[in-house]
C-alpha cells in the first residue's frame, strides 16, 4: 500500500520558462539513470531480499525516489508550462512537443521513452544490491552534469539536493551489501 | 514568504528529518540515540502537520487525515503548483 502526501520532499525555485534546461532535466524524469528507473528497481528487488534490513532500505529508498521523480517533474513542468511555441522550437524542444505538448512523458535528453531495460532484478541479493550501489553513482554523475548545465540558480539548488541524496543512498546500500556478507557467512553460502 | 509557504517549508525540514533517519535506521537498528530523534521528529512534524492541515486541508489521503466539513483533498494548488521565491 502506498500514501500519497500533498508535499513536494524538496521547494522549487524556478526563474522562468526555460524550456532548453527542461529538455535536459527530463532524464532524470525518464532515462536510464534517472527516478522512475530508480524507484522500479528498488521496488521490484525487495521481494527476492532476504534479511529485513534489505527490505526495509529498498522499500524505503524506492519510496523516496518516488519522491524524487515527483521533485524533476515539477522542475520540468513549471519550466515549460509558459514557454512560447518560438521558445519551445529554439530550445529543440518541438519534437518532444509534436508528440505531447506540454505534458510530461518518460524520455531521456535525447528523447527516448523510458524501458525496462534500464533496470536488472536478479533474484541474487548480492548482485542486486552491487548494481544498486551502480545506479546511485551513475544517477549521481547525471545530476553533477545537469548542474553543469543548469543557467538557473534556483534549478541548480534543488539538482545539488538531489545529487546529495544518491551519495546517502550509496551509503546505505554499501551497508546492506556489508549485512548481507554477514547474513550469507552465517548460512556458509559464498560468492 | 506567505504563512502558508512557511508553514510548508517547516514540514519539509522536519519531513527530511525524518526520511533520512529512517534510512539510516534501516541499516543501525540497535542504534538508541537515532531511534530517540527519529521519534521526536516524528512527534513534532505529526503537530506541524496537524496545524498546516486545519488551516489548508489535508495532507495526506485514504483515511490518514479527516476532512472536517468539505472533501477539501482536491483543493489546488497541488505540490508541483507551489513555487518557492529565490530568496525563500
Amino acid at each position: 500500500m502506498w500514501v500519497y502526501e500533498k508535499i513536494l520532499e524538496y521547494p522549487i525555485r524556478v526563474s522562468g520558462p526555460n524550456p532548453r534546461l527542461a529538455k535536459d532535466i527530463i532524464t532524470q524524469y525518464g532515462g536510464p539513470d534517472g527516478e522512475l528507473a530508480a524507484s522500479l528497481r528498488y521496488l521490484t528487488q525487495r521481494y527476492s531480499m532476504p534479511i529485513p534490513q534489505a527490505k526495509g532500505v529498498l522499500t524505503d529508498i524506492g519510496t523516496e525516489e518516488l519522491a524524487h521523480m515527483e521533485v524533476v517533474a515539477s522542475l520540468v513542468y513549471n519550466l515549460i508550462k509558459d514557454a512560447s511555441i518560438d521558445e519551445i522550437i529554439r530550445a529543440g524542444l518541438d519534437a518532444y512537443y509534436a508528440d505531447h505538448d506540454r505534458a510530461l512523458y518518460f524520455v531521456n535528453a535525447a528523447g527516448a521513452p523510458w524501458t525496462a531495460t534500464y533496470i536488472q532484478s536478479k533474484g541474487d541479493p548480492i548482485a542486486d544490491i552491487h548494481e544498486d550501489m551502480a545506479a546511485e553513482q551513475k544517477a549521481r554523475a547525471t545530476y553533477e552534469y545537469l548542474i553543469q548545465l543548469s543557467d538557473d540558480p534556483g534549478v541548480t539548488d534543488a539538482l545539488r539536493f538531489l545529487r546529495e541524496r544518491e551519495v546517502v543512498h550509496f551509503q546505505r546500500f554499501g551497508e546492506t551489501l556489508n549485512l548481507l556478507h554477514e547474513h550469507m557467512e552465517r548460512r556458509r553460502v559464498f560468492y | 514568504m506567505d504563512q502558508r509557504r512557511q508553514d510548508l517549508l517547516r514540514i519539509m525540514e522536519l519531513e527530511f528529518t525524518a526520511i533520512d533517519l529512517n534510512l539510516f535506521l534501516d541499516t543501525h537498528p540497535q542504534d538508541q540515540r537515532a531511534l530517540a530523534d527519529y521519534n521526536a521528529v516524528a512527534q513534532e512534524l505529526m503537530r506541524a502537520r496537524m496545524t498546516y492541515e486545519s488551516r489548508y486541508g489535508p495532507l495526506l489521503n485514504y483515511g490518514l487525515s479527516p476532512s472536517a466539513d468539505t472533501w477539501r483533498w482536491i483543493e489546488e494548488p497541488w505540490p508541483w503548483e507551489i513555487t518557492f521565491d529565490r530568496e525563500d
